[in-house]
């Protein structure tokens, strides 16, 4: 394998076994507290009124009779939350997604929000507030909002990334362009130049825990937040900053949270309960229901993509191109440029270029969703990856192969890549013996790569030893997946200590230092470079504290599987000291033994993936069934695998439920029609075979123990794969995604190929 | 506003009674006034599974139960498997399995998996995907639950004999 | 709100007759109570009828079964004779949400919420099933496909509660069976249904009774489909003529469920799928 090898080999005892976690007994006992399991006495109950409007003038809102009814504490508008964001326009935009302003920008925008007694009386209220709307023209599909006679959402946004900068304003927000080489120079030395267009659907991050919050704000200006979040520290940033509190006197604690995939790094109502607790003067707890959560939370873009790939009849990629159109909801985004960035990220094509747009529709704003913008790319990408193969008579994984990134390539956005797994992940699919499944009729197999970039990040902890020995650590890193395991056995390694040793708590925003959110993949990555540099800075303490003890200077002290010794012969007659030893005496030696550390952990190492599946399409009906399932995927190291199994599995099956049936339906009227676990279709238990997997262990040169993120990578390839199954199968190329039966049953009948013809000749 | 009613009922063998609304779901009844937070909710529409109980031994959704219905029977909640603090053995096997990530669905999980032993103690994999079918998880995809409840039937299968 | 729990249909239908609000009874309120969270309905009164005996059992009689209104998914799944008698019926019913529901919901608040997707409703038609309806004027019986009238709409006039169901007596040459078209396995709404029961008189097909749900602002019987498939071995130009004829019969919306044109196609394709489960209960020779 081409890669560096200084990480290679490492000897570990504590990292790559597989524990109990530390919060499991919790988790199935019913114990573990989510963001609405706390209560504070004398706690109020908010509710928001949303619009029903995709989009409205708000000419008046009449709170008088809601503020008479008995038993409500608080109403509140956007009258309740001055704009105190100074010309930021970002914040601004959070501001204005959190509680419109004059105007409704899509449906689900909250309006205004009450605090009342209890949950009956809330909701009553609601009833009571007269909100007078001017409805006005409305566009939630990405290329209609780019046509010229669409309805302009926003007067302020004119067009960033074209020269020169258009004077009319209109909902493209944003161009980005990227790539290298000479594209028309590849175009012309190609034997072979397809091009195709694809649209992918409107998805959500669809984690069962809806949003959920405790606010406390006292009548000193300090103020609690039990919420759950991805991000505590951001949270408390941007409610501060919307509220004009200082960040000091906002305590926020992260609760359990209940999956979160990228919904959860961004504020939504965390606000409003904020305002309506200052407002009220008591605590006020607000729960958002699961209709909220997909009306008016961040689900990620729908896209309309056109790509261009040329090739020499030997497999070589002389040019490719990206068109790629997101509708980032009804605020700007960025996911037009990360869709550059990403999308042909797998290859090395001498000769590229992406172009990005971002657009505003009246849906909500969009947010990070589990890699975000790579998945839509990769669809149109691993797509016409097989269109192109199967035009140069070339096996599909071989051809990707031909092409494959290598160290040393450069990436779509620039750097040159250290050492990656993308070929070693291909070669890994090759050799499978998933490959060697025999299909029957009506089956088909699809191979698709995916890539993440994977970040790092402020970090910092706090490591603990008491004087018994046991560890605590404090992270600031929330726990999405297991993390807290995966934390104390780096930890305990570092140590040399025993992992039930280590005890591993997430800290809220007053007792730690700023951590950045936990997303981009950079929980285990960052927080555990962190760890590791905090316990080699206790056992410095440790060393120091032993030399005391055995009366040597603390450079005669060495550290090795938890224990000091005195090196040289003339100590050889002196006693090892274990840490639970040092520990116990450190009352006489200079008082707690601590480690800690601040860092911003750079060099995140890549993340890429390589997935097989297997499907069986019904052509009377156009249902698709996921047979077999593989992925493989480079860790960098496994610090627990079960629990990187787990993410690349978790996120295997979302990328299918996206590539299937998952879907944002919106109506003719621009209002979301099926905000409900019913209608909005996350694969079910039944829906999905065993999902296999292959752990790739590529050490990432930047990181002590090798680690790259594990948690994004695997969402992207799947859409390319289920599309390059569903064509082996069928020998009909999906161009929408979710390719849902009806979708597929159409493309059947278009091609001439569905099961009635069949039957009826 | 809806009268409140008296409801008297056993939960995990324990006699509780609580004055709620009429209107009240038995899952608001369950978390907010007997304080058995381990039932949640993750769409109050039947949909997800995860404020699973059983009723009479019954499995149902909380949420799609009202509180007053309750009155003079008999529930189990996650906070319930547990006998004499020993965890039962699917709650075991879903920690060393790492059938959970987040955990939200889990305490759903476990009471609907139990449910599914207790009438069937061999479920094929089939069996088993389609009775958990009412159980939503968004971390998982559902492998390593899969393989908890199988690995969860053995034992209990080996103590039976 | 007020909740009351009588313990006799008529006092049922006593409470019913005299509530002046919007009044409601509750058996399994698996649909109900979405209803009542999204704030679609309100009711002044709940009758809850799960403690009235006679709604709350199956009866095995001479003429065939009885099914209490209160009987759950899961109880008729778990009745033997009833199973073997009536598959289709029971698979229909079965197919409704999850085990979790299943739990709670019953055939007659399926066909009392009056849903053009119900599933155990075309089951039931094709079957010939009867509904025992109790009001302030008596007994009454109705044929189930007289009950639904529009989507959320039935022929039951204010105070009436439907008792119980009743499906007649099958033979060794009846067979029924019912298959719905949904995106997922499970956890799904029918985006077309089919129910077929058949006779056969020495392995010919001599009655039948086709039931289209989804396709139609009510589950629709279609005589039409049956007669394709009367006097036939089920052989494919039968099937044929049976798919067509279904097909025909819809009168399908497109919604964010699925399109007119696909539910057209499909509703043909599930047919004969039905058809030849059916024709295989019922002793049929392939």
């Amino acid at each position: 394998m081409p890669h560096d090898n200084s990480y290679t080999g490492q000897e570990f005892k504590v990292v790559g076994n597989r524990f109990a976690r530390p919060d499991g007994v919790d988790k199935v006992t019913g114990r573990a507290r989510y963001g609405a399991d706390a209560s504070a006495p004398g706690q109020l109950v908010a509710r928001v009124l949303r619009s029903p409007h995709a989009h409205a003038k708000i000419t008046k809102i009449d709170t008088a009779k809601a503020e008479r009814l008995s038993g409500v504490k608080a109403v509140i508008t956007s009258d309740d939350l001055p704009d105190l964001t100074g010309g930021d326009r970002g914040m601004a935009d959070i501001l204005e997604n959190c509680m419109a302003r004059g105007r409704a920008l899509y449906d689900g925008h909250a309006v205004a929000a009450v605090a009342a007694v209890d949950e009956q009386t809330a909701r009553k209220a609601l009833k009571l507030i007269k909100v007078t709307y001017e409805v006005l023209p409305h566009v939630t599909d990405v290329d209609e909002a780019m046509k010229p006679e669409a309805p302009v959402i926003h007067d302020w946004v004119f067009t960033g990334g074209v020269n020169p900068q258009p004077t009319k304003p209109c909902n493209v927000a944003n161009r980005t362009e990227m790539g290298h080489g000479d594209v028309d120079a590849g175009f012309a030395q190609a034997d072979v130049v397809i091009e195709r267009s694809y649209k992918t659907e409107q998805t959500h991050q669809g984690y069962i825990e809806p949003h959920a919050c405790l606010a406390s704000v006292n009548s000193d200006g300090s103020a609690e937040m039990w919420v759950t979040t991805q991000g505590p520290f951001s949270y408390r940033t941007v409610c501060a900053s919307l509220l004009g509190m200082d960040l000091a006197k906002l305590k926020v604690t992260s609760s359990e949270i209940g999956g979160g995939f990228g919904g959860k790094t961004h504020v939504w109502a965390e606000p409003l309960a904020l305002a309506l607790s200052r407002k009220a003067n008591r605590p006020v707890k607000l729960v958002m229901t699961r209709d909220e959560v997909f009306r008016a939370t961040g689900p990620t873009a729908s896209t309309s993509i056109d790509v261009k790939v040329g090739a020499k009849k030997n497999g070589e990629i002389t040019a490719a191109e990206l068109e790629l159109r997101y509708q980032g909801g009804a605020f700007p985004g960025i996911w037009g440029m990360l869709g550059c960035m990403t999308g042909f990220a797998c290859y090395d094509i001498a000769n590229q270029r992406s172009v990005g747009w971002d657009v505003i529709v009246n849906r909500p704003k969009v947010a990070a969703y589990r890699a975000p913008s790579a998945p839509m790319a990769a669809y149109a990408v691993e797509s016409i990856m097989d269109v192109v193969a199967e035009e140069i008579g070339m096996d599909p994984v071989d051809f990707r192969l031909k092409n494959v990134a290598k160290e040393g390539a450069q990436a779509p956005y620039g750097p040159i890549y250290g050492p990656i797994g993308i070929e070693s992940a291909l070669n890994a699919v090759k050799e499978n013996p998933h490959m060697k499944v025999k299909l029957k009729k009506n089956q088909g197999r699809g191979v698709a790569c995916g890539f993440w970039f994977n970040i790092g990040g402020q970090t910092c902890v706090d490591l603990n030893i008491g004087t018994d020995g046991s560890v605590n650590l404090a992270v600031g890193t929330v726990d999405v997946g297991g993390a807290r395991s995966s934390m104390g056995m780096i930890a305990a390694e570092e140590l040399g200590i025993d992992y039930e040793d280590v005890k591993v708590h997430v800290a809220d925003t007053a007792s730690l230092g700023h951590n950045d959110t936990t997303e981009g993949s950079r929980g285990t990555f960052s927080s555990g470079m962190a760890t590791i540099f905090a316990a080699r800075d206790a056992i410095e303490v440790l060393k120091e504290r032993a030399a005391q003890m055995l009366d040597v200077p603390k450079e005669s002290i060495q550290w090795e599987n938890g224990t000091a010794s005195a090196t040289g012969a003339e100590n050889s007659n002196l006693p090892t000291l274990t840490l639970k030893e040092i520990a116990a005496k450190s009352h006489n030696t200079g008082g707690p033994i601590a480690g800690h550390n601040e860092v911003t952990a750079d060099g995140a190492g890549m993340g890429f993936a390589a997935h097989i599946c297997d499907v069986e399409v019904d052509p009377e009906t156009g249902l698709t069934k996921i047979l077999k399932y593989t992925v493989v995927q480079d860790a960098g190291k496994a610090i627990h695998p079960d629990y990187v199994e787990g993410q690349f599995q978790g996120a295997a099956a979302q990328g299918i439920g996206w590539a299937l049936n998952e879907e944002y339906v919106y109506g003719e009227d621009g209002r979301l029609q099926n905000p409900g676990f019913l209608d909005y279709r996350i694969p079910v238990c039944s829906d999905l075979p065993f999902i296999d997997t292959m752990i790739l262990e590529i050490p990432n040169p930047n990181h002590p123990y090798g680690i790259r993120g594990v948690g994004e990578t695997s969402i992207v390839p799947p859409l390319g794969a289920v599309g390059n199954a569903i064509a082996n199968a069928t020998g009909v190329r999906m161009n929408h995604a979710p390719m849902s039966p009806i979708r597929v049953l159409e493309a059947l009948d278009r091609a001439g190929v569905s099961g009635d013809q069949v039957s009826a000749g | 506003m809806s009268e409140a009613v008296l409801v008297s009922t056993t939960v995990n063998g324990d006699v509780v009674e609580f004055a709620c609304p009429t209107d009240e779901v038995l899952l608001d009844s369950l978390r907010d006034r007997v304080g058995l937070t381990g039932v949640k909710e993750g769409c109050g529409t039947g949909d997800c599974g995860a404020c699973s109980i059983t009723l009479d031994g019954q499995l149902v959704c909380s949420c799609l139960v009202l509180g007053v219905e309750a009155d003079g029977r008999d529930i189990t909640t996650v906070e319930g498997l547990t006998e004499d603090g020993e965890l039962h053995p699917l709650q075991q096997k879903f920690i060393d399995h790492a059938a959970l990530q987040c955990g939200v669905c889990t305490p759903g999980f476990l009471v609907a998996a139990k449910a599914l032993l207790d009438r069937n103690p061999n479920p094929t994999e089939t069996e088993i995907r389609y009775a958990l079918a009412g159980n939503l998880c968004r971390c998982t995809g559902y492998d390593k639950i899969v393989r908890a409840v199988q690995a969860s039937a053995k034992e209990l299968n080996k103590a039976r004999r | 709100m007020r909740y009351e729990s009588p313990a006799t249909t008529k006092e049922a239908v006593a409470l019913l007759s005299k509530e002046k609000g919007p009044a409601f009874v509750i058996a399994g309120g698996t649909d109900l109570l979405v209803r009542m969270k999204s704030g679609l309905v309100e009711p002044a009164l709940l009758v809850d009828v799960k403690r009235i005996p006679a709604m709350t059992t199956i009866k095995v009689m001479q003429t065939g079964f009885r099914v209490g209104a209160a009987v759950s998914g899961a109880e008729l799944g778990a009745h033997k004779a009833l199973g073997k008698a009536w598959p289709g019926v029971v698979e229909a019913t079965n197919l409704i949400g999850s085990d979790q529901i299943q739990g709670r919901c019953t055939m007659v608040g399926n066909l009392c919420n009056a849903s053009p997707a119900a599933d155990s409703v075309p089951a039931l038609i094709a079957a010939g099933a009867k509904a025992a309806i109790v009001g302030k004027q008596g007994r009454r019986t109705a044929a189930v496909e007289k009950i639904i009238t529009g989507p959320g709409s039935t022929s039951l006039a204010k105070g009436e509660v439907i008792e119980a169901l009743t499906l007649p007596k099958s033979s060794r040459r009846t067979g029924d069976a019912y298959l719905r078209f949904t995106p997922r396995t499970e956890m799904d709404i029918a985006v077309v249904g089919v129910g077929i029961s058949m006779t056969l008189e020495r392995g010919i097909i001599k009655k039948a009774r086709v039931c289209l749900g989804a396709v139609a602002p009510t589950p629709i019987l279609v005589p039409a489909a049956a007669d394709t498939i009367i006097g036939t071995k089920l052989d494919d130009a039968a099937l044929a003529a049976l798919a067509a004829a279904c097909s025909d019969a819809c009168d399908p919306i497109d919604d964010k469920r699925g399109t007119a044109a696909y539910r057209i196609r499909v509703a043909g394709v599930l047919a004969r799928r039905v058809a030849t489960i059916a024709f295989q209960r019922a002793g049929g020779a392939a």
